[in-house]
């Protein structure tokens, strides 16, 4: 694990001062770089040096928590810190609500497949999965948050209460965030899960519990569903990691909630390396941790994956 | 489109699929012909091709909308000008001042852009013009021939490079197998947004100058080749599992006793094997792709300004919204009949030539 999360840090460098070519100290700097700056840089990347030499710098420089961004001199670090509590209020909401609403959306498309419910839930996930986060947040804000215009203003316009300050503010201000990050995950889940089910229901061993004579509940709740979810799990081990540790960008963008995708988000346009660097190499943290959770989770749930 | 369990799980059982689809009528047929076959049948997502092909073509029509529908240029800013609606003369752009309203003078804001004229401006501002005076209707047109060109470009270069590296891993295994999938990885590990940002940011500083490649910051080919790269992952992994698994296959065995050689073995056997895989997931990764650009443009690490693209659009018209709705709204219900219309076409697609295939994609 360490060594993928080396690798990683090696493509964050590779990205961020290889990749582009010119002068790696003035393109840190940004567009409002100063000389100073420019030359500070160059001595503290120490770019008269090898790459490895620049690549362990890189490295040391997140690890200490001494990284700086050039255009506002505040530390990268304590910035995705301040970031978390929004990242993570949204990150654990949002999974709550998709692996809920996804698996019982895929299981009833399941049960009923080919009759009408199922048939408008698949219409309803498709529908989902294609709409473009950024819009639907923008859509969603407009006619249902502040006083856009709509007339409708049953949502407070985007921001971030923290949970400590006031918990019911906390919850109002991220009902709508939550949504908007839960429908694509929804639709995406309710599909892989009503075909691993309806895979799994051909299986011998449901027939078998067929003919044991149990109730038909039973097996879909003990038998079925716990196998068709094992994929399930992976995937959404995989998503809630890249949500936590600053994937949710846009959804965080849209409704203004200063958290680490935020972040990253603003230093796109000064061209503002460093936070870009930082909060990428740890949203890839995030899923690299998590990627192992994974796989634990999985020798749990799957047996067969524990013998072979 | 909704197959029932036993459907589904019979398509790979020769037998029962011949039962299913006329008996003899199928001997004999390459699963070309019988996908083509269950293809044809399959209405709903034939009608959803017919949709993204209106789409497309609509979008490559665009010069010809700007030359005898709306006569103004897709960058064409024109914040002072004035067009006809029914005879009267009106502001394409509205002016602030102040307004006698029942005797009462009212402050008006100005800075409005002009809403949807449909026909009544003659042809001019059809869905309205944004806050620059530019028209929402020619934008949205050459704003989707960029988005349309990323999406199907980026798609085409990723699936190539995957397919390629599945080849390697799958056939030589080994060192070079370990090194494949170490890469794919490492790039899985990338949240897609973010690392798309990453680099897209990366290279718009000051573009990519390295060996004979030379792109400059603000090229279409900056978002191009950043999709092609983050989604590369996502079709290698499913399909190096498939040609691993088709490795230790008889027909293989036979091709090398022929003395087929590895180039020969990984394009004209084990590629024609994988090939409706790739088909399926080369549809699903271009809904994808557009909606990568959508995200990637709208946060500014995409397409750059003043070229259009859905995402540009929907990120100028963001702080209009409630204004001038027309310039978010649009691009929006374009992207998402085009990205459901391959989405339709692309399970169809799988329904009838792989209804293994599955893949896993997040935007946020």
């Amino acid at each position: 694990m360490l060594l993928v999360l080396l690798a990683v840090s090696f493509i964050v460098y590779f990205i961020f001062i290889v990749i582009p070519g010119g002068d790696p100290a003035q393109r840190i700097a940004g567009k409002v770089a100063t000389q100073a700056n420019i030359l500070a840089i160059r001595k503290k990347l120490g770019l008269d040096q090898s790459f490895i030499v620049q690549w362990y710098d890189l490295v040391k420089a997140l690890f200490t928590a001494k990284l700086v961004s050039y255009s506002n001199q505040t530390n990268v670090v304590d910035q995705i810190k301040q970031g978390l509590p929004a990242t993570f209020s949204l990150a654990i909401g949002a999974g709550i609500i998709w692996f809920g609403f996804g698996v019982l959306v895929g299981t009833i498309s399941a049960v009923t497949a080919g009759r009408i419910s199922d048939r408008a839930i698949t219409a309803l996930a498709l529908i989902g999965i294609s709409m473009p986060v950024a819009w639907l947040g923008l859509i969603l804000r407009f006619f249902l948050a502040g006083d856009g215009g709509s007339g409708v203003s049953w949502f407070p316009d985007g921001g971030y209460v923290p949970l400590s300050a006031n918990p019911a503010q906390w919850f109002y201000h991220l009902i709508l965030p939550w949504l908007t990050l839960a429908v694509l995950f929804i639709g995406f889940y309710g599909r892989v899960l009503r075909s691993n089910i309806l895979d799994t229901i051909n299986e011998d061993f449901v027939r078998t519990a067929k003919a044991k004579g149990l109730s038909s509940r039973r097996i879909l709740v003990k038998h079925v569903l716990r196998a068709s979810l094992i994929p399930i799990v992976t995937l959404f081990g995989l998503d809630f990691a890249s949500v936590l540790g600053g994937g949710a960008i846009i959804t965080e963008t849209v409704y203004n909630l200063h958290g680490v995708g935020w972040y990253a988000a603003q230093s796109i346009a000064s061209e503002d390396l460093p936070p870009l660097m930082g909060v990428t190499l740890f949203g890839a943290m995030f899923i690299v941790v998590f990627s192992l959770l994974v796989d634990i989770a999985y020798a749990y749930l799957d047996p067969r994956i524990r013998l072979s | 489109m909704a197959t029932t369990g036993q459907e589904e799980f019979t398509l790979d059982t020769a037998a029962e699929l011949a039962a299913k689809e006329g008996g003899s009528q199928i001997q004999g047929k390459s699963p070309w012909v019988l996908a083509g076959r269950r293809m044809r049948r399959n209405y709903v997502s034939l009608a959803f091709l017919g949709i993204f092909l209106l789409i497309v073509i609509s979008c490559l029509l665009a010069p010809l909308y700007v030359s005898q529908v709306s006569h103004i240029p897709q960058n064409d800013v024109r914040t002072g000008a004035t067009v006809v609606e029914h005879g009267k003369t009106v502001n394409v752009i509205s002016q602030g001042g102040t307004k006698i309203v029942n005797g009462v003078p009212q402050i008006v804001f100005g800075g409005v852009p002009i809403g949807a004229q449909w026909g009544a401006a003659g042809g001019k501002y059809v869905l309205g013009a944004d806050e620059l005076g530019r028209d929402v209707g020619t934008r949205l047109l050459y704003g989707g021939r960029n988005s349309l060109f990323i999406g199907v470009t980026s798609a085409a270069i990723c699936t190539t490079l995957s397919v390629v590296l599945a080849l390697l891993a799958g056939y030589f295994g080994g060192i070079v197998d370990w090194i494949i999938s170490r890469f794919f990885d490492l790039v899985w590990a990338f949240p897609v947004v973010l690392l798309g940002i990453a680099l897209g940011t990366a290279l718009s500083v000051n573009g990519f100058h390295h060996g004979p490649i030379n792109v400059s910051s603000g090229s279409l080919w900056i978002p191009i080749g950043v999709i092609s790269f983050v989604f590369i992952p996502y079709i290698g992994r499913p399909l190096r599992g498939q040609v691993l698994a088709l490795r230790n296959r008889e027909f293989i065995e036979a091709a090398t006793a022929q003395g087929a050689g590895p180039v020969r073995i990984m394009f004209s056997e084990l590629l024609p094997n994988v090939a409706s895989s790739v088909l399926v997931l080369f549809t699903l990764i271009v809904a994808n792709s557009i909606l990568t650009e959508v995200g990637l443009s709208f946060l500014g690490a995409g397409v750059q300004l003043p070229n259009p693209s859905w995402g540009t659009m929907i990120q100028e018209g963001s702080k209009l919204l409630s204004t001038a709705p027309q310039i978010s709204l649009f691009p929006g219900i374009a992207i998402a009949l085009t990205v459901l219309s391959l989405n339709v076409f692309g399970d169809g697609l799988r329904d009838a030539l792989d209804p293994r295939a599955k893949i896993r994609i997040e935007h946020g």
